[in-house]
């Protein structure tokens, strides 16, 4: 079947170009580890963690930040997929992939799902890692977090593609770093619960707490536990919705955004 | 005779800016036809328009017979696009973009393999399958997109400025190729800005600031004139 054969041709053609750029894996990598292995050690001292859910013991700060650095790992990837667009160094290909013939909205959802792939393998690669280091989940989480990060994923690869739709013209990364990618990870659960959030500010508290990202990350802590979490999933599902049918809009050859960026 | 490319009373429009007004261009199957107009005529806009990357309300376009806005997918498929930015995977051999392309038009195992090969063979690469792209040069490049652009068999090839960044050698080649294709029976639309790529024989479509100056056949339209001096006299515009 066509659509079957394109979407499986989308996701091994990531996964090829992922593979031949052996330095943006390490990239991927050095960023979370950095943060666990330097960040979390010497913040470790600053931040006293009560017990919540989902661990039943006192944690170490490393532990508590791992979910939240697969996070920002599927949110680097889906920013980065979108400046690769909004950079023109993927405009020629993602052309090339509209003039199939095929819906679509079934063409940007291959190439997110290969997107969350990529995340999920760099996630995997990460943990491993970690563990290396002695910072372990209970070896069935490494299991339920997969479809979790795949969430994930698949939720801030549209947020990059809605995006990479809407604006025309970044001036450099520092804009997404500054107006999406800090503000996301830094107002969210990822490095601090939000219990010890509201104690510094309610307003604060609140607006991690609508933040999708938030969600993305609990999603992934509550699964590396083996506990559902019911409402993080709805949360992160119901983002994914709204970023998917803000870029199906922005790729609407009606609209025509990519005609003003492209000529 | 079965239509090839069909372009009816198009217009595009960004905001205030007329981009194309009332383009109306027929390039039946098996004809050359050149479309010649200076930078920012609106070549990129119509191609924009041809492949769907946007769609307009004024105005229809058909491919082999498929009208591009009521049955995309159906025109799609007839329609092989080589693009003016270079859309092939640098890191990726020849054979897997070649292999990619395939199974987005709903190509693959054997029979994409058994084309792919086809395709390489034709361009005389056939050994150089498995070499990553970038170790090829601007004009193996070209002739690998064209190449792509034929594997699922297509009844109309569009050309956006082709030969961009290409040595005379290696344009002159491609020229002369595609032209061949075109007497095969592929309706072609080639657009540029370069007179010398055109043939007296071939069907010429003149494009200045969104309208069609001038439509036909590129001896008929030029008479004795050399074909430099008329489209700089249409156009005012230095080539």
């Amino acid at each position: 079947m066509i659509w079957w054969l394109a979407f499986r041709a989308i996701l091994h053609r990531e996964a090829l170009r992922f593979l031949g750029q052996r330095g943006r894996l390490v990239a991927a990598l050095v960023r979370p580890l950095v943060w666990l292995l330097v960040f979390a050690a010497g913040f470790r001292a600053a931040l006293g963690l009560s017990i919540i859910p989902p661990y039943q013991t006192y944690i170490t700060y490393e532990i508590y930040i791992t979910p939240g650095l697969c996070g920002m790992i599927c949110l680097f990837n889906g920013m980065q997929s979108s400046l690769s667009l909004v950079y023109d160094r993927e405009m020629g290909s993602m052309r090339l992939l509209l003039t199939a013939p095929l819906p679509r909205w079934w063409l940007l959802l291959a190439k997110v799902t290969a997107g969350a792939m990529i995340s999920l393998l760099q996630c995997a690669a990460f943990l491993a890692i970690a563990a290396a280091f002695g910072i372990r989940m209970p070896w069935p989480g490494y299991i339920a977090a997969i479809p979790a990060i795949l969430l994930a994923g698949l939720m801030l690869g549209a947020l990059g593609l809605m995006l990479s739709s809407f604006i025309r013209q970044l001036e450099n990364f520092a804009g997404v770093m500054n107006f999406v990618i800090f503000p996301m990870f830094f107002l969210s659960s990822a490095l601090y619960p939000l219990w010890k959030m509201k104690e510094a500010s309610p307003l604060l508290a609140r607006l991690c707490a609508v933040n999708p990202f938030t969600h993305a990350v609990e999603l992934i802590r509550f699964a590396l536990y083996l506990q559902p979490n019911a409402a993080a999933a709805g949360w992160v599902l119901l983002a994914l919705m709204v970023f998917g049918t803000a870029a199906l809009w922005g790729y609407d050859p009606a609209r025509g955004m990519q005609a003003r960026k492209g000529s | 005779m079965t239509p090839g490319l069909g372009i009816h009373a198009v217009s595009y429009s960004y905001g205030a800016k007329v981009a194309l007004s009332e383009v109306t261009l027929e390039v039946p199957k098996g004809r050359f036809c050149a479309l010649l107009g200076p930078n920012g005529a609106g070549k990129s806009t119509l191609f924009s328009l041809l492949t769907r990357l946007f769609t307009t309300r004024t105005g229809r376009i058909a491919v082999a017979g498929q009208d591009l806005a009521r049955a995309p997918r159906a025109a799609l498929a007839r329609m092989g696009v080589v693009f003016q930015q270079p859309t092939l995977d640098l890191d990726l051999t020849v054979r897997r973009n070649l292999l990619y392309f395939a199974a987005l038009h709903g190509i693959g195992g054997r029979e994409a393999e058994i084309r792919t090969a086809e395709a390489l063979e034709r361009l005389g690469m056939a050994e150089r399958a498995a070499e990553p792209v970038h170790a090829l040069n601007g004009g193996h490049r070209r002739r690998m997109e064209l190449a792509r652009a034929l594997i699922h068999r297509p009844e109309v090839l569009l050309l956006d400025e082709p030969t961009v960044g290409l040595d005379a050698a290696a344009r002159a080649a491609i020229t002369a190729h595609v032209h061949d294709l075109a007497d095969q029976g592929l309706a072609v639309l080639w657009a540029t800005h370069l007179t010398d790529e055109v043939r007296d024989s071939d069907q010429l479509a003149i494009l200045h600031r969104g309208r069609l100056l001038a439509s036909g056949t590129t001896g008929d339209l030029r008479g004795d004139e050399p074909l430099r001096e008329m489209f700089l006299r249409l156009t005012g515009v230095e080539a």
